[in-house]
């Protein structure tokens, strides 16, 4: 068993250290969504269009409306201090350098108590009850209730809502967490139902700046709890500036979807885009999560472009550092490079890592996320594989050679 | 093919400003260059000259209403692209090699030369911009494998509209413009991409001189109108300017609000939204510069006026209600909420005043009118953030 101990972040008030302390855990628990259907239904609803396509919500002025729902309600909660600290008050620059790397420097977002161990070595991990989880939130860091039109009957205890709440440690303003169907409890594992909403929530906000997250358990999740994340930024991230290089285009039930490879980038990864309908793309990129996760392998997700372009990365950052192959330098920075991390934009707690930060020590950073090129050329294939595609032989040979360019070849496997 | 609405509206883009001559005007002139209205969405084609049609091949009707990527084909390199996209958005000059397509699909080489004409008064808003293309003949020059490809996604249904729009939303900011343009498909061969040649200094000039020139004539042209226009954003006197990405960012923000810079005297008005002046009646010359206090009038609560100044002393937030008069002495109740603005350093670089007026019994797709008016603080902290993180220069183009 590898782990790695970390302070996890405090995502909600009512987020408790260790399962250890399942006395005080107990003790602190006021009003929660828990399993009141009562408090669920007092939330706001915003129901789409639930099928795939265009919805009509995203009318000129549609763009608008989940956004001001959003960042109303954020901004209200604000006025409540309901968040640990100012996240607009934090420092933040743009990296000089080609990629244009976005540092942020927050001092407040890691609190000062002893890490937690963190199990790295197994992507799926059954739902601890007792440890927290998105029903022991408290009523007010709920935003509003996010599902299809089609099932916004009212909440009766037949179906589980699907709620956005605040990130009580913001990374950016208008941070939330999606917690898809809250009351079954699911693990942080990916399933075609929950993308497809995470999906939607992209498309629906309409914002190009407004990004969603998923990060699987050994890829920087802290809590075993079925959620993605989303925030606003209004720069581009560097991820989405790299180029990439088409690979196949899948034909067939997940029609018209589109996979290439990031290019000149420090963290190899997969780019999905198209597709015929909104679902087939969804589904293409959860099918290459399941397969992940069920062989183990941590990935980050990252849904840019309003849901038209969305990222994969394996990664093995997690594991180098639990068996000791990370250096110091890197560790002392205690950056944890989860999906936006990755995509480019690095909160960093120390002022001295924030004054240095340069494209360089990013890049150098980001490499070591990386699955070394051998290695992401079989977990690619065995994706491939699992959406029924092949690569073909040329297309191995011009990765081979397209690989040289500036990436740290670490193998870990 | 724009529809004769469409072909209306892109005439009076230009004869609004420039009167009925310039059409003919713009004639006389030899060189090879596209107009365009960035406030029309989608940032159409709103003249093209005799030469470019001729170097393109192009009918004058097959590109008036298009954008001018419709020259753009599967190996124009997307960080050139992505170059000139960034200079519109800052509402700068750009000049850089580009691979463009003429009608038959051949492609060709030009030097792209691209500036802002701004409008003299007001605000300083740009009216529109002008690409000048300098074709750049064929020289022997290296071809280059390990250079990276550009890809686009082809189609026009369904998700793929979207992407190629929000394609076009990410370098203009929130908001939306449809883009119905379709895009080109890619081939999965892959084209070598070669490397551009880099343009003679007699063919830079070339490009300058020809900018120059049209705008001189469009400025002339704008005197008759008596809507001028130059090639330098005229700065209103003692208002510096926010940034055009900032404006352009805040342009796409639909509700009720001004900005205000607590760092000049007397806090003036930076930045008004469009539906700001509709709900006031006041024009944006008239309004910035100035201090929110011609709002107020005989009916408006000193002690509410005190909340406000106390709140901004403080550095705060706050909600008030108070009477408020429009341009033509009209009242009305408004429910103004007021919020400290901070940029990238962290520090409050602006205050957002949002107005509600009292008593709107609409609803915004089932959010209720304040949920509606609230959202524009969230969408200027977050403009306001990100326009100020990349404070530094921007690129020079190649």
């Amino acid at each position: 068993m590898l782990t790695i101990k970390r302070v996890p972040t405090v995502v909600s008030n009512y987020q408790e250290d260790t399962v250890d302390d399942a006395a005080a855990a107990a003790a602190a628990e006021p009003v929660g969504l828990g399993r009141c259907c009562l408090s669920l239904s007092k939330l706001p609803l915003y129901a789409f269009k639930g099928d795939s396509e265009i919805s009509p919500n995203s009318t000129s002025e549609g763009f608008f409306f989940l956004n001001s729902l959003l960042l109303t309600q954020w901004d209200e909660r604000m006025s409540r201090g309901l968040f640990r600290y100012d996240v607009t008050a934090c420092e933040a620059k743009v990296v000089p350098g080609k990629c244009g790397f976005v540092a942020q420097l927050n001092e407040g977002r890691h609190r000062k108590k002893r890490p937690t161990e963190f199990r790295v070595d197994q992507v799926l991990q059954p739902f601890d009850a007792n440890k927290f989880n998105f029903t022991k939130v408290g009523q007010e860091e709920a935003l509003f209730r996010f599902e299809p039109a089609t099932n916004a009957t009212p909440v009766d205890g037949t179906r589980s809502p699907s709620v956005v709440v605040i990130n009580v440690s913001p990374i950016e303003y208008g941070h939330v967490l999606l917690i898809p169907r809250v009351l079954d409890c699911l693990p942080q594992r990916i399933d075609r139902e929950s993308f497809l909403l995470a999906l939607h929530l992209a498309v629906e906000a309409g914002n190009p700046y407004f990004r969603v997250g998923y990060n699987s358990l050994g890829a920087f999740a802290t809590i075993n709890h079925l959620h993605f994340q989303a925030y606003y930024l209004s720069v581009p991230f560097p991820v989405e500036k790299a180029p990439t290089r088409r690979i196949e285009t899948l034909e067939g039930p997940d029609g018209g979807v589109k996979v290439s490879q990031l290019l000149e980038y420090p963290v190899r990864g997969l780019v999905f885009e198209c597709g015929n309908t909104m679902k087939d793309l969804s589904n293409a990129v959860a099918n290459s999560c399941i397969y992940l996760q069920e062989n183990n392998i941590p990935f980050n997700v990252l849904i840019c472009r309003s849901g038209g372009r969305i990222f994969l990365f394996p990664q093995c950052y997690a594991e180098k550092q639990a068996l000791g192959k990370v250096s110091q330098e890197l560790l002392d920075t205690q950056v944890n490079p989860a999906a936006w991390e990755i995509g480019g934009h690095m909160v960093l707690k120390r002022r001295k890592d924030y004054e240095e930060a340069s494209e360089d020590s990013a890049w150098r950073l980001l490499a070591e996320v990386s699955l070394s090129a051998e290695r992401f050329r079989q977990v690619k294939g065995c994706i491939f594989d699992a959406l029924g595609l092949a690569v073909s032989e040329e297309e191995s040979e011009a990765n081979e050679s397209l690989d040289s360019t500036r990436m740290c070849d670490s193998s870990v496997k | 093919m724009a529809s004769s609405d469409d072909r209306s509206a892109l005439a009076r883009s230009l004869t609004s400003r420039y009167s009925e001559w310039i059409a003919e005007a713009l004639d006389e002139l030899p060189e090879c260059f596209l107009i365009t209205d960035p406030a029309i969405p989608g940032h159409p084609i709103v003249f093209a000259s005799r030469g470019f049609l001729a170097m393109s091949g192009y009918a004058m009707d097959e590109v008036l209403g298009r954008n001018g990527r419709i020259f753009q084909g599967p190996a124009t390199d997307r960080r050139s692209v992505m170059e000139i996209r960034e200079a519109v958005r800052e509402e700068r000059t750009v000049q850089i090699s580009l691979l463009n397509y003429r009608r038959d699909g051949t492609p060709h080489w030009i030097l792209f030369h691209m500036c802002p004409v701004f409008e003299a008064a007001g605000s300083g808003r740009v009216a529109h911009f002008l690409a000048v293309q300098v074709p750049v003949p064929p020289r022997s020059r290296a071809r280059s494998r390990s250079r990276s490809r550009s890809r686009w996604c082809g189609g026009a249904t369904g998700m793929m509209l979207r992407a190629c729009r929000n394609e076009l939303l990410m370098d203009e900011g929130l908001g939306c413009s449809r883009a119905e343009e379709s895009f080109v498909e890619m081939p999965s061969g892959g084209v070598e991409a070669e490397e551009p040649p880099v343009a003679t200094d007699c063919e830079k000039e070339k490009a300058v001189n020809a900018a120059n020139s049209i705008v001189s004539t469009l400025n002339r042209y704008s005197k008759i109108t008596g809507r001028v226009v130059c090639g330098k954003r005229c700065c209103p006197v003692g208002v510096p300017l926010l940034s055009s990405s900032l404006i352009i960012s805040l342009g796409r923000i639909k509700q009720n609000f001004v900005l205000t810079d607590p760092h000049l005297p007397d806090m003036p008005i930076v930045y008004a939204s469009d539906a700001f002046l509709t709900l006031t009646g006041y024009s944006r010359d008239e309004v910035l510069g100035r201090n929110c206090r011609f709002l107020n009038g005989p009916g408006t609560s000193l002690e509410v006026l005190k909340e406000i100044k106390d709140s901004i002393c403080a550095g705060q937030a706050c909600s008030v209600r108070l009477l408020n008069y429009r341009k033509d002495a009209s009242s009305f109740w408004n429910l103004l909420h007021i919020s400290p603005i901070r940029d990238a350093s962290g520090k409050i670089a602006f205050y957002v005043g949002v107005q509600l007026e009292e008593g709107l019994k609409c609803s915004y797709n089932g959010l209720s009118p304040e949920m509606w008016q609230l959202g524009a603080v969230g969408a200027v902290k977050v403009a306001v953030r990100g326009s100020s993180l990349s404070a530094g220069p921007s690129r020079p183009s190649s």
